[in-house]
């Protein structure tokens, strides 16, 4: 069946939420995958608990706690508002953060677990070489953990598609502007008539998913066949 | 020049060393759990000493007096490990050439096509490191550190992990790279023909400290005598090569005691040579020996001999020409054959290990 304009609006608006979310949160993803890979401080276990938070709650309460920090009136929205003139609640960008935040914990594990997995001697090797710290994170640590950066961006790429609770309860579901493939599928859940339609969004859903982890495991299996030679 | 002044306390073990080494190879020798690979580790500045100093070149590296600690970076120090640590994830090419864009330009002394070539691994560039065998992973690791420019490269059991055809085949390589490229070396080891074969100077180690220092032929004459494992009693003779016996494929060499029988060519006739007898190699006779199928004799008196309640001895020998050997024997054979210091003896030596090194090297 064809697809209604409102139905193609949806699904690009949620491939650019989640490809945004995806590549905005990886550097964040990936330095604190390294702090909690490498780094032995107070309150480490706090932030890994910090982290995971968003896996274990409801997704609602994840969206209302945005709410009220990144709202117009919460403390993190109003000063971005003034500082830079951003606003995140009701608005695609509000969107990305939510789906960023719900992802963060899937992609931080995944990263996490390849850096632990790097031989430590390689890196000490590096430093006998003559490479810094930084040197040796961007030549040795970072590329040998790329098959899970990859793993972790596909994990969160999929969880931020699929984003439902956190999203409407943070940014609502307004057409063209938050109403992503799974607001949309719910929306014409609740309409009479649109459960056509409703099962076409969700094959589109479904073959996207399909084709993220198709192209991660071709990624990884050319990374895998890198780093075995 | 490398000046090491260190102690280290790690639970109930303490490592509590001091010593000097000059230009070629330095070794440190002694039993696993002497101390060896923490010394490298405080030298490399992998670990921090609780007191002392490590000053290479005449640069202070650490001096906790002045709570002076350079990182493992700026060191400049070389490691080779006994697996090669290569990365996997860059080519050969990629893994030699990675410390050289760290060093500072005016100090890259060591280029790459020498380095290829003295190692032999110019077909291998292209490769990554998990198509390589151990041996070539090896030569791979000795090429990268070297390529770095380093002040001193320290070997860590660099062929423990090879198999004696693969060490036959890099032995000479380290001694090419010691003799080619003038960068002095710190090798660990606790295989005393390596050590007599590549060291100008050994530092053995007992229980984190140092038991004796000196030239290989001085400090490894019936240096070790731990409780089995590798470490071993052995003793090192020097004598001129005479022409090889081609028919039968041995070379003599001449020692005031007797001819001692190498296998194999090793030329040229007349070269000095250093060989390792181990004491396990090594039986006594009251008499001259006949009948027997082993061709170096060498005659001598015996100096001293050590034992204890177990069931062997070492039984010290003053060769004819001055040179000491150890026999490891049983106490029942001392006793059996009457032996006391002073009674003449012939030494039969089984095998016999070469040390390559020129004399004056």
């Amino acid at each position: 069946m064809e697809l209604s304009d409102e139905a193609w609006t949806a699904i690009w608006l949620s491939m650019r939420i989640a490809s945004v979310a995806t590549l905005a949160s990886l550097p964040f993803g990936i330095a604190v995958a390294l702090l909690l890979a490498r780094a032995r401080f107070p309150g480490r276990t706090l932030v890994d608990g910090l982290v995971h938070l968003p896996l274990v709650m409801p997704p609602v309460v994840t969206g209302y706690v945005l709410l009220l920090l990144f709202g117009r009136r919460g403390p993190i929205g109003s000063f971005l508002e003034e500082t830079f003139g951003i606003v995140l609640s009701f608005r695609w960008t509000g969107a990305a953060l939510a789906a960023a935040v719900m992802g963060f914990p899937l992609m931080v594990r995944a990263i996490r677990l390849s850096i632990e997995a790097v031989d430590r001697r390689l890196e000490t090797a590096a430093g006998s070489l003559g490479a810094g710290p930084a040197a040796v994170f961007f030549t040795v640590t970072l590329p040998l953990a790329v098959p899970g950066i990859l793993t972790g961006a596909v994990l969160a790429f999929a969880k931020a598609l699929g984003e439902f609770g956190a999203t409407i309860t943070f940014v609502s579901n307004i057409p063209g502007e938050t109403r992503t493939i799974a607001a949309a599928i719910y929306t014409l859940t609740q309409t009479p008539g649109g459960d056509a339609e409703a099962l076409a969004l969700a094959a589109v859903a479904t073959a996207i998913a399909l084709a993220a982890l198709v192209a991660s495991e071709l990624l990884q299996r050319r990374a895998g066949r890198v780093v075995a030679g | 020049m490398i000046e090491v002044d260190v102690s280290l306390a790690q639970g109930a073990f303490t490592v509590e060393a001091a010593f000097t080494g000059g230009a070629g190879i330095t070794a440190l020798f002694g039993p696993s759990g002497s101390g060896k690979t923490t010394l490298i580790h405080l030298i490399a500045g992998l670990r921090r000493p609780d007191r002392g100093r490590v000053r290479v070149d005449g640069r202070d590296l650490v001096d906790t007096g002045a709570g002076l600690f350079v990182p493992p970076h700026r060191r400049r120090i070389g490691l080779v490990f006994q697996d090669a640590q290569l990365f996997p994830h860059l080519t050969v090419r990629q893994n030699l050439l990675y410390g050289r864009a760290f060093a500072p330009r005016a100090e890259r002394r060591i280029d790459l096509s020498p380095v290829v070539d003295a190692l032999g691994i110019g077909h291998l560039l292209g490769r990554r490191p998990a198509t390589l065998s151990g041996g070539e992973r090896q030569r791979v690791a000795f090429g990268r550190a070297l390529l770095a420019s380093p002040r001193l490269l320290l070997m860590d059991e660099p062929l423990a992990s090879l198999d004696g055809a693969r060490k036959a085949e890099v032995l000479p390589l380290i001694e090419r790279l010691r003799d080619g490229f003038g960068i002095p070396i710190v090798y660990v080891s606790h295989a005393v023909e390596e050590v007599a074969r590549l060291a100008a100077t050994v530092v053995v180690l007992r229980e984190g400290r140092v038991a004796a220092a000196g030239p290989p032929n001085v400090v490894l004459h019936g240096a070790a005598t731990g409780a089995g494992g590798r470490f071993e009693v052995a003793s090192v003779l020097e004598g001129a090569a005479g022409p090889a016996d081609e028919a039968y494929l041995l070379t003599p060499v001449a020692h005031p005691a007797g001819t001692v029988w190498l296998t194999g060519r090793v030329g040229p006739p007349g070269r000095r040579l250093r060989v390792v007898i181990r004491g396990t190699d090594v039986a006594l006779s009251r008499r001259p020996p006949e009948g027997l199928t082993i061709r170096t004799v060498l005659s001598g008196t015996v100096s001293s001999i050590a034992s204890g309640d177990g069931p062997l001895a070492i039984v010290e020998v003053v060769l004819a020409g001055g040179d000491g050997l150890a026999a490891v024997v049983t106490r029942k054979a001392v006793d059996d054959l009457g032996l006391a210091p002073g009674a003449g003896v012939h030494a039969l030596v089984k095998t016999v290990a070469l040390d390559e090194r020129p004399l004056s090297g």
